[in-house]
C-alpha cells in the first residue's frame, strides 16, 4: 500500500513536488484522444488564431486540471482521497509550454474522522507566469 | 460607451433557476476506459496502480480500481458533434480579455469564471454516471468590463446506486 505521507507528518508551509510537463501536440493529442477534445483551436493553428489566440492552437484546460490531479496523488499516495479541486484559468496554455504544477498547503485541520489539508495550487509556465491558481483539499491517513 | 444596462439578467435565466435537467447516463465505465485515461494524463510516465492493477488496489483501501477523481465518462456520446466536455473546452484555457464573443453588445461576451469540484464516491469499473446541471445562481457588480454578471451553473454526478460522484460548480462571466 502506497501510505506516501502521513497528516501529522506535514506541516502549513510544505510545498508538494512538482508535476512538469511540456505541452506539445503529442500531450494535447493524447488527451483529446480519452476526451474527445478533438476541437479545431487545440489542434489547427489557424483556428486557434481565429480564436484570438496569435500564436495558434492553445491547450485544453481540462489538462492542466488533470496535472493538478497527478500532483495530488503523486503527493498524497493512494490512501489519500481527493476532496475538493478549485481553478480558474488566468492565461492561456500555447504550444511547447513547459508547465509545472505547484502546491503549498496553508491550512491543516481535523472535521469528525477527516485528517485535511488545504492547498493552494497554480500550473506555472517556464517564464515563471502562474496560468491557473486555484486550491485543493486532500484527506489524508492519519497515525491515528 | 454604449449606453449601460440596468441588469444583465434575462427573463430566460429567472425561469429556468434550480430547474434540473433531465438526468443523462453515461456509458458502463470500463476498466480500460479507466486505464487509457490514467494512461493519456500521465504519459510518458506508468500511472499509479491504483488506476490500473486490480490484484494491487484491492490491497487499498479502495478495494479495486477507482478512476482518477477528474475522469470524465460523458466524452464520447454517440449523437452531437462534440461530448460535453467538448464544449466546455470551447471557453477553458483562453486568455480572459480575449474570450470569444456570442454577439454584440452588453452581456454578450462571455468567459469561463473557473470552478471547483468537490468529489464524493469514487467512479469504478462497471459504474453508470448520470448528470443533471442547472443554474443555481448569479450577482452583479460593476467592474473594469462595465456591469457584469457571475453566473454559477451546478453539475452533480451520481452512480447507478443513487451515490453521489461529485458536484462541479462552474461560474462564467457575462459582460
Amino acid at each position: 500500500m502506497a501510505y506516501n505521507v502521513y497528516f501529522e507528518d506535514v506541516n502549513v508551509g510544505d510545498d508538494l513536488p512538482g508535476f512538469k510537463r511540456r505541452t506539445d501536440l503529442m500531450n494535447w493529442n493524447r488527451y483529446a484522444a480519452i476526451n474527445d477534445e478533438f476541437i479545431p483551436i487545440h489542434m489547427d493553428d489557424e483556428a486557434g488564431r481565429q480564436g484570438q489566440n496569435e500564436q495558434g492552437a492553445f491547450g485544453m484546460g481540462n489538462l492542466r486540471t488533470a496535472y493538478i490531479h497527478n500532483m495530488l496523488r503523486n503527493w498524497a499516495g493512494d490512501e489519500a482521497e481527493i476532496r475538493e479541486v478549485g481553478l480558474q484559468f488566468r492565461a492561456i496554455n500555447q504550444k511547447n509550454d513547459v508547465l509545472t504544477t505547484t502546491g503549498k498547503i496553508v491550512e491543516k485541520y481535523v472535521e469528525g474522522d477527516d485528517h485535511l489539508v488545504r492547498i493552494e495550487t497554480n500550473v506555472v509556465n517556464q517564464d515563471g507566469a502562474g496560468t491557473a491558481p486555484g486550491h485543493a483539499i486532500v484527506c489524508l491517513p492519519s497515525r491515528g | 460607451m454604449t449606453t449601460q444596462p440596468e441588469t444583465l439578467v434575462t427573463q430566460e435565466m429567472i425561469d429556468t433557476r434550480d430547474k434540473w435537467s433531465e438526468p443523462r447516463q453515461s456509458w458502463t465505465v470500463s476498466a480500460s476506459d479507466i486505464r487509457r485515461w490514467a494512461q493519456g494524463v500521465y504519459w510518458p510516465e506508468v500511472p499509479p496502480r491504483l488506476y490500473w492493477d486490480e490484484e494491487y488496489a484491492k490491497t487499498t483501501k479502495w478495494g479495486g480500481i477507482i478512476a482518477p477523481e477528474e475522469f470524465n465518462p460523458f466524452a464520447f456520446p454517440l449523437e452531437g458533434a462534440y461530448g460535453q466536455a467538448a464544449a466546455l473546452a470551447e471557453v477553458e484555457g483562453r486568455p480572459a480579455p480575449s474570450t470569444g464573443t456570442m454577439g454584440s453588445g452588453p452581456g454578450s461576451n462571455a468567459m469561463n469564471g473557473g470552478q471547483t469540484i468537490r468529489y464524493h464516491a469514487p467512479i469504478r469499473p462497471g459504474d453508470v454516471i448520470s448528470t443533471t446541471s442547472a443554474l443555481v445562481d448569479w450577482n452583479e457588480r460593476q467592474t473594469r468590463l462595465g456591469l457584469t454578471m457571475f453566473v454559477t451553473n451546478e453539475t452533480r454526478w451520481t452512480n447507478q446506486n443513487g451515490e453521489l460522484v461529485c458536484v462541479k460548480t462552474q461560474v462564467s462571466i457575462r459582460y
